[in-house]
C-alpha cells in the first residue's frame, strides 16, 4: 500500500524517541557497559611498525603471568581461502578481514593487530601484553597513494596482481585493481568543448571519529555456542563474519545488539569480535574488550586519502559536453577502497553526453579503510562541485545556474548505467534559488559557496515483526540497530498504518536468534527498507485484525474496514457493530486465531537517491588563513520526513562532519609511517564554539517506491560540504584550495603565495 | 599496593569504595561502583564524555583518580533525573532530538547542568564554548545548543508553559 | 601489580619528606590534567605521588600589600571567578582560561601549567609577561624566584626532586597598567597552542608605553621572554611603525620547530600577527578602553 497522498496523523510528527529517555538518563546499554559472570579483559597487542615480517612470536612470559587465562595469536585462526565479498560496505576479500583481526605473517600498519591476551583485570591484560616477545623484521613502508603507486614503491601483497588491466600484470604492485567507466565519446566530447577546465585535488585520510570506541563481550560456552553483545551496526554482519573467520556455523552464534555510539560506516565489520570469542573459547571465561582512542584511530578504517585529477569541456553558454577524472584511492593495508562509487558520484548529479572515469584502489601501510558516510562520494564530489565552480567563474555563470543548466532530471542515464527516476535534484535546485541564504547580499569580507551532491542509498535485506500484546498495545522489533533514531520512525510508520497514536507501539531492535535476517544499518537504507518491511508487517496485523473482526461480528471480511485504530463495518449494510479497536481484538485474540503478529522479511528494491546542495559562507583570517563557517545552509530531497527532526539531524551531523573534513581532519603521518595525532586533541573534529547553527531544508520528492515515500538522507548530506567551502574560500579570497584540509597554515601559505 | 578505601557523595548517597591508586574516577564508577552512565571516550580528557560535577564544579572523571575522591561530593548522569522525573535539561534534550546515538548525551547534560547553574542566561556563544569539550559527531551540535538555549529560558521562567 | 602509591599530606614539610625520600619516580599532583594524561600513555611511570591539593594556602587566593598571591593549585575556574584577578590581571586570567576545555578548567593549575614545561602552555606566557614570582618550597627551606627561571627545557624544570610550588606571587599594579594574552590555534577551542603571545604593560598618560614584558610560547623549546619586543614599545605608542617594528622582532625572536601542530615558517609568521594583535588589547585595556576575552 502507498501513502503518499494520504493525510497522516502520525508520519511527519516529531514525537519523543522511544529510545530517549535511556538515552538521556546514562540507562542506555552500550557495548562497553555490559557484564558478564567471570568475565575477562581481552587486549590486542599491536604493530609498533608501519610494515614487518613477524619472525617470531614469544608468549610463554605473559600466559605463564598470574591473572592471564588466554594468550592468542594468528596461530589461533583457522586460515580463510580468499573470497572477494562485500564486506560491511564495501569491497573486501574474507582472507583479508581475517588476517587485518589478526596478522599472521606480517604486518602491514602500524596498530595491526597480532597477539591478545584475557586478564583477569586491565592491568593485568597491559602488564602481559608488555611481556610478549615479538622479533620484527622491519621493511621499507609506504603511506602515500601515489608513493605507493610509483615503480619501486615496497609491495604490501605478493600475490596482488592488479586486476581491471589487460594483460594482467606480471609483477606484484600495490594497484589491486583498475576501474573504468565509460559513456558517449570522450574525445569527441573535448573536440567539440569550447571551454575547458582541468585541476588536480588531494584529500587526506579521515576517521569517523566515532565518540565511542569499538567494543564487545564475548562467550563462548562448551558447547560451541556463542554469545556477543556488541556496538555494531549489523549484529547479522557479526555473527556471519564470525562465523567465517572462525569456521562456526550460524546458528552456534548469537549476537545481542548493543546500544551503538555512532558508527558512520565504520563499525560496519569485525575487529574485536573473532578475537574476543577465540579468547573466550581459549580461556573458558566471558571476555570484555574494548579499543582505546589510539587504537580506533591507529586500527580502525578511517577513508581513503586520494589524488584527482578532473576535467571538464563546455559550450559557452554552460552546457557541459565531457568530463572526465581520474582517481586514485587509497585502500590502507588490504585491497577494497571505495573506489567504485568514488567513480559513479562524482557526475551523478548531471546529464553528460560523454564521461571517462578511470579509478585506481591502492594499497599502503596505513589501516585499513572502512566506510565513511557516501564512501567514495564526499571525495570526488570535492574535486568536481571545485572545479565546477571554476568552470562557472570562466563562463562567467552564477554557479547555481551552471548546476541547473547541467541538472540530471527523471530519465538521465547516468555514466555507470541506470537511468535516474522520481529524483529530486531540480526540487533542490529550485530550493536553493529561492532560499533566504543564497538571496542575502554578501556581507563584506565574506565568501559565498555552493556545491551539489549525490549518492544512491541502498535497499535490501530487512526483517520486521509487528505484535499486538494482549492488552492492545502494540510491540514492533527490527534487526536495525539504532544509529540515528530509526526506532522512533519504524514505530511511527507502524502506528500509522495501525492507526493509533505514536506512544502505543514500542520498537526495539531484537537479535540475531530473535528475528529474520536483516543487512547492516548503512547506506541510509534503515527507514527505507525496514521501514518498508515494519509498514507491510503493520499491514498484514491490519488485515488479520479485520478477519478477527469480521469473525467476530460473522460477516464478510471484504464488510471490514480499518480506520483509527479500529475495525468497522464497511458501511450501514455491513451491519450495525460497534468498532472494535486493538484492546478489544486482542481480548479475544485467543478465540479468533491465536497471537496476532506478523513477521515480513523482504530484500526491499527501489531505494530512491538522494541528491543535496549547500550554500556556505565563511570568512577567512588573511593573516592567520583561519577560516569561520559564518553561515550554513543544507537543502537536501528527503523523499518523505518521517520523523523530521532526526531527518533534519542527519543533515546537519553529516554536514558537521564534513566541515571537519575540509577545514581540520587528517592523519598525519612521520617517516616511519607511524601516525602522530592519534587521538582526539590533535586529530581534529569541530567542536561547538566551531560551529555555526546549520539550517536544514527538507525537500519532499517522495519515492514512490516506498510505502510512504521515504528515500535514505544519511549520506548524501557529507558530500558537498568540502567542496562548498573551497568554493566559499575561492569566493572570500580569489584562491583556489585544491588540497585538503583547509588549515589555515595553508591558506595562509596560499594568501602569501598570491601576493 | 593495596587497594584505598575511600568514602565519598555519590548523586547524594554516600559511597565507599576501594580502588587502586592508577583507577580513575571514571573507571571507579564504571568498574567498581557500577555506574556506567558516565562514558570512556578518549580516557584523555578531550571528549567530555566522562564529564561529573565534583564538589560543584565540572570535570573529566578521566582526569581524576579515584583516590581524589576521599570526601567529595560527585554528580553523575545518573543523578541529574529526580527519581523518575526528568530533569528540565533531560526532558528538553528529547524535544529537540537534541540527540542521535546518545553517547555523548550524558556528558553533554551535565556540563549543561553546569553551565546553567553556573550562568542561567548564557549567550549562544557562551554555550558553545563552555561546551566545547564536549565532543558531538552525530548532531553538529545545533539541536544541541537550541535545547540549551530554550532549557535556559525555562529555567529562568521566561517561558508560559 | 604495579607499586603505585598516593599520599595526600596536610603540610607543606610532609610533602617534602615524601618527595625527598621516594627511591622511584615521584610526582606531585596538582589538577592532575597532564599527570593522569601522561601516566596514561605510558610517558610517565611514577611510583609515589603526592597530592598537594590539601597542604593549606596550595588553593586559594589573596591579596597582600596591594598584590595578589595565587596557590600554586589554585584551579583555573577559580582564579577565572575572583574579581579583584580579572580586573588588574585580565591577559594572565583568559590565558590560564584557554587550558583545555570547561572541565579541564574545573582541575587544571598554573603551577601544573609550568612544571609541567610545554614550551606551547597557555598560561606561561602571561605568567611570564606579568613578572611573577614562584614561592619554592623544598628540603632546604623556601626560596622565591621569577617564574621565568623554572622550565628549562620541553617538560624539564630547574626544582629539585624535593621542590615543588606553594604560590605565585604578582606585582603590585601601577596605575595604567594592563596585560593580554593571545593563542592561535586551527579550531576555536581544545588545541594546543600552535603560537601564544602574552604581552604586560604600563603607559604614562600620554598612552607613551613606560613598561613592558613581552612572551612567545610554542616559538622556542622553552616559553621566550623577548626583550627585543619589549625595548620596540618601551619609550612609544603604539602606532603602525611600532607595531611594524614589534611584528618582526617577534618573528626574529622565534626559533620553533615544525611538528604536527605548526610549521617553523607558519609559527614564526603568526608570532608577529599575534605581538601585534596582543599589544593592541593590552594597550587598550592599559589606558581603560574595555578590550573583550580572548576570543
Amino acid at each position: 500500500m502507498n501513502y503518499i497522498d494520504s493525510s497522516l496523523k502520525v508520519v511527519g510528527t516529531r514525537p519523543i524517541r522511544p529510545d530517549g529517555v535511556d538515552k538521556v538518563t546514562g540507562r542506555a546499554v552500550f557495548a562497553a557497559d555490559t557484564r558478564a559472570s567471570g568475565m575477562l579483559w581481552g587486549k590486542i597487542l599491536r604493530s609498533p611498525h608501519a610494515h614487518a615480517n613477524i619472525v617470531s612470536i614469544d608468549t610463554t612470559k605473559a600466559a605463564a603471568l598470574k591473572g592471564v587465562f588466554a594468550v592468542v595469536t594468528g596461530q589461533d585462526f583457522p586460515e580463510i581461502a580468499s573470497e572477494e565479498a562485500f564486506v560491511g560496505e564495501g569491497p573486501m576479500n574474507f582472507r583479508d578481514l581475517s588476517l587485518n583481526c589478526m596478522a599472521r605473517t606480517k604486518v602491514l600498519y602500524e596498530g595491526h593487530a597480532l597477539a591478545a591476551v584475557a586478564a583477569s583485570t586491565q592491568e593485568i591484560a597491559d602488564q602481559a601484553l608488555a611481556l610478549i616477545d615479538v622479533t620484527y623484521e622491519v621493511l621499507p613502508h609506504v603511506i602515500d597513494v601515489e608513493d605507493a603507486m610509483a615503480p619501486g614503491a615496497p609491495v604490501l601483497h605478493a600475490d596482488m596482481f592488479t586486476s581491471g588491466v589487460t594483460p594482467k600484470p606480471e609483477t606484484a604492485s600495490n594497484i589491486a585493481k583498475v576501474v573504468t567507466f565509460k559513456k558517449g565519446d570522450i574525445d569527441a566530447g573535448f573536440a567539440e568543448a569550447e571551454v575547458i577546465v582541468e585541476g588536480s585535488y588531494t584529500t587526506q585520510p579521515v576517521h569517523q571519529a566515532y565518540i565511542e570506541p569499538h567494543a564487545c563481550l564475548a562467550t563462548y560456552s562448551p558447547d560451541g555456542q556463542v554469545q556477543i553483545h556488541s556496538s555494531s551496526q549489523g549484529h547479522f554482519m557479526i555473527r556471519a563474519y564470525v562465523a567465517k573467520l572462525l569456521g562456526m556455523s550460524i546458528s552456534n552464534i548469537r549476537v545481542n545488539p548493543a546500544e551503538i555510539g555512532g558508527g558512520f560506516g565504520g563499525k560496519t565489520l569485525v575487529y574485536l569480535e573473532p578475537v574476543a570469542v577465540t579468547l573466550s573459547k581459549k580461556s573458558g571465561r566471558s571476555v570484555k574488550m574494548q579499543m582505546t582512542r589510539e587504537d580506533v584511530f591507529r586500527a580502525s578504517g578511517p577513508t581513503s586519502g586520494a589524488a584527482m585529477t578532473v576535467k571538464i569541456g563546455a559550450k559557452k553558454d554552460g552546457t557541459i559536453v565531457a568530463a572526465q577524472q581520474v582517481l586514485k584511492f587509497q585502500a590502507g593495508a588490504f585491497a577494497g577502497s571505495p573506489i567504485g562509487p568514488g567513480c559513479m558520484c562524482g557526475f551523478a548529479m548531471y546529464d553528460l553526453p560523454n564521461v571517462d572515469v578511470v579509478g585506481y584502489d591502492v594499497v599502503s601501510n596505513r589501516p585499513k579503510v572502512a566506510a565513511y558516510r557516501a564512501p567514495g562520494a564526499p571525495i570526488t564530489s570535492f574535486a568536481v562541485e571545485s572545479l565546477m565552480d571554476e568552470l562557472a567563474i570562466k563562463l562567467g555563470i552564477d554557479a547555481l545556474t551552471l548546476r541547473e543548466k547541467n541538472a540530471a532530471k527523471n530519465g538521465t542515464k547516468t555514466h555507470y548505467g541506470p537511468v535516474h527516476q522520481n529524483i529530486g535534484f531540480t526540487a533542490v535546485l529550485d530550493a536553493v534559488k529561492s532560499h533566504p541564504h543564497w538571496k542575502s547580499p554578501l556581507k563584506e569580507g565574506h565568501g559565498r559557496g555552493l556545491a551539489t551532491g549525490f549518492w544512491f542509498n541502498i535497499g535490501g535485506e530487512s526483517s520486521a515483526q509487528v505484535h499486538v500484546n494482549e492488552d492492545g498495545t502494540v510491540t514492533a522489533a527490527t534487526g536495525s540497530p539504532d544509529i540515528g533514531g530509526s526506532r522512533a520512525s519504524i514505530g511511527m510508520m507502524v502506528a500509522e498504518v495501525l492507526g493509533v497514536p505514536a506512544t502505543t507501539v514500542r520498537t526495539i531492535v531484537a537479535d540475531t536468534a530473535s528475528i529474520g535476517f536483516t543487512f547492516l544499518t548503512g547506506g541510509s537504507r534503515v527507514t527505507f527498507a525496514t521501514g518498508m518491511a515494519a509498514t507491510q508487517a503493520a499491514e498484514k496485523v491490519v488485515e488479520d485484525l479485520k478477519r478477527r473482526a469480521a469473525q467476530t461480528w460473522d460477516i464478510p471480511v471484504d464488510a471490514v474496514e480499518w480506520k483509527d485504530g479500529a475495525a468497522y463495518p464497511a458501511g450501514s449494510n455491513a451491519g450495525a457493530f460497534e468498532p472494535l479497536d486493538l484492546a478489544a481484538l486482542a481480548l479475544k485474540a485467543g478465540r479468533t486465531g491465536g497471537p496476532i503478529l506478523a513477521e515480513v522479511s523482504i530484500n526491499a528494491q527501489g531505494a530512491g537517491p538522494g541528491f543535496g546542495a549547500h550554500i556556505c559562507d565563511v570568512s577567512v583570517d588573511k593573516e592567520t588563513g583561519h577560516v569561520k563557517i559564518e553561515r550554513y545552509t543544507a537543502i537536501q530531497d528527503v523523499g518523505k520526513a518521517i520523523h523530521p527532526s532526526y531527518v533534519e539531524g542527519q543533515i546537519q551531523g553529516g554536514a558537521a562532519q564534513g566541515i571537519g573534513w575540509a577545514l581540520s581532519e587528517e592523519y598525519i603521518y612521520n617517516a616511519k609511517g607511524l601516525m602522530e595525532n592519534a587521538g582526539f586533541l590533535d586529530y581534529r573534529v569541530p567542536v561547538a564554539s566551531d560551529m555555526p547553527m546549520i539550517e536544514a531544508v527538507l525537500v519532499e520528492v517522495p519515492n514512490p517506491r516506498h510505502p510512504f515515500g521515504a528515500r535514505g538522507v544519511g549520506e548524501v548530506p557529507i558530500v558537498p560540504p568540502m567542496a562548498a567551502i573551497a568554493n566559499a574560500i575561492r569566493s572570500a579570497t580569489g584562491l583556489r584550495m585544491p588540497d585538503l584540509p583547509m588549515s589555515p597554515p595553508k591558506v595562509r601559505a596560499a594568501l602569501d603565495a598570491a601576493g | 599496593m593495596a587497594k584505598t578505601y575511600v568514602s565519598a557523595t555519590i548523586n547524594g548517597e554516600s559511597a565507599e569504595f576501594l580502588c587502586e591508586t592508577q583507577q580513575t574516577l571514571l573507571d571507579v564508577l564504571r568498574d567498581v561502583i557500577g555506574l556506567t552512565g558516565s562514558k570512556e571516550g578518549c580516557g584523555s580528557g578531550d571528549c567530555g564524555a566522562c564529564s561529573v560535577i565534583v564538589d560543584d564544579r565540572l570535570v573529566c572523571s578521566c582526569l581524576m583518580l579515584g583516590v581524589e575522591a576521599e570526601g567529595k561530593s560527585i554528580t553523575t548522569i545518573e543523578g541529574i533525573a529526580n527519581g523518575d522525573t526528568l530533569h528540565p535539561i533531560q526532558q528538553k534534550f528529547l524535544e529537540y532530538a537534541a540527540l542521535q546515538c546518545g553517547f555523548c548525551t550524558p556528558g553533554l547534560i551535565v556540563a549543561t547542568k553546569a553551565l546553567l547553574d553556573e550562568n542561567p542566561n548564557p549567550t549562544e556563544t557562551e554555550a558553545r564554548y563552555w561546551l566545547a569539550g564536549n565532543l558531538c559527531r552525530c548532531t553538529g551540535y545545533d539541536k544541541v545548543i537550541r535545547a540549551v538555549m530554550d532549557v535556559a529560558a525555562d529555567m529562568r521562567g521566561e517561558k508560559v508553559a | 601489580m604495579t607499586s603505585l602509591s598516593y599520599a595526600a599530606p596536610t603540610s607543606v614539610d610532609d610533602a617534602v619528606k615524601l618527595l625527598a625520600g621516594s627511591a622511584g619516580l615521584a610526582k606531585v599532583l596538582s589538577g592532575g590534567t597532564d599527570l593522569l594524561v601522561q601516566m596514561r600513555s605510558g610517558r610517565l611511570k611514577p611510583e609515589l605521588i603526592v597530592d598537594t591539593k590539601k597542604i593549606p594556602g596550595i588553593i586559594g587566593i589573596r591579596e597582600e600589600n596591594g598584590a595578589f598571591i595565587i596557590g600554586a593549585g589554585t584551579p583555573g575556574a577559580v582564579v577565572e571567578a575572583h574579581a579583584g584577578l580579572n580586573a588588574a590581571w585580565p591577559g594572565l586570567v583568559e590565558a590560564l582560561d584557554l587550558i583545555g576545555s570547561t572541565q579541564v578548567q574545573g582541575r587544571c593549575s598554573l603551577a601544573g601549567n609550568l612544571c609541567n614545561a610545554s614550551p606551547a602552555a597557555d598560561s606561561v606566557p602571561a605568567l611570564f609577561a606579568a613578572g611573577a614570582t614562584a614561592v619554592i618550597v623544598g628540603s632546604n627551606g623556601r626560596r622565591e624566584v621569577p617564574v621565568e627561571q623554572i622550565p628549562t627545557g620541553p617538560g624539564r624544570t630547574s626544582l629539585a626532586k624535593d621542590e615543588f610550588i606553594l604560590e605565585f606571587k604578582l606585582p603590585v599594579r601601577p596605575a595604567r597598567s594592563s596585560d593580554a594574552y593571545l593563542r592561535f590555534i586551527p579550531r576555536t577551542e581544545m588545541d594546543i597552542a600552535v603560537v601564544g603571545c602574552g604581552i604586560n604593560v604600563t603607559l604614562d598618560a600620554n598612552g607613551v608605553c613606560t613598561a613592558a614584558r613581552v612572551s612567545l610560547g610554542a616559538v622556542a623549546p622553552t616559553v621566550l621572554l623577548v626583550q627585543a619586543c619589549a625595548d620596540v614599545l618601551i619609550g612609544h605608542t603604539l602606532d603602525a611603525d611600532t607595531l611594524a617594528k614589534l611584528d618582526a622582532a617577534a618573528q626574529a625572536a622565534c626559533k620553533p620547530i615544525t611538528d604536527k601542530r605548526g610549521t617553523i615558517e607558519y609559527r614564526t609568521k603568526i608570532a608577529g600577527v599575534l605581538a601585534r594583535r596582543v599589544a593592541a588589547i593590552a594597550f587598550d585595556r592599559a589606558a581603560g578602553i574595555k578590550n573583550g576575552k580572548a576570543h
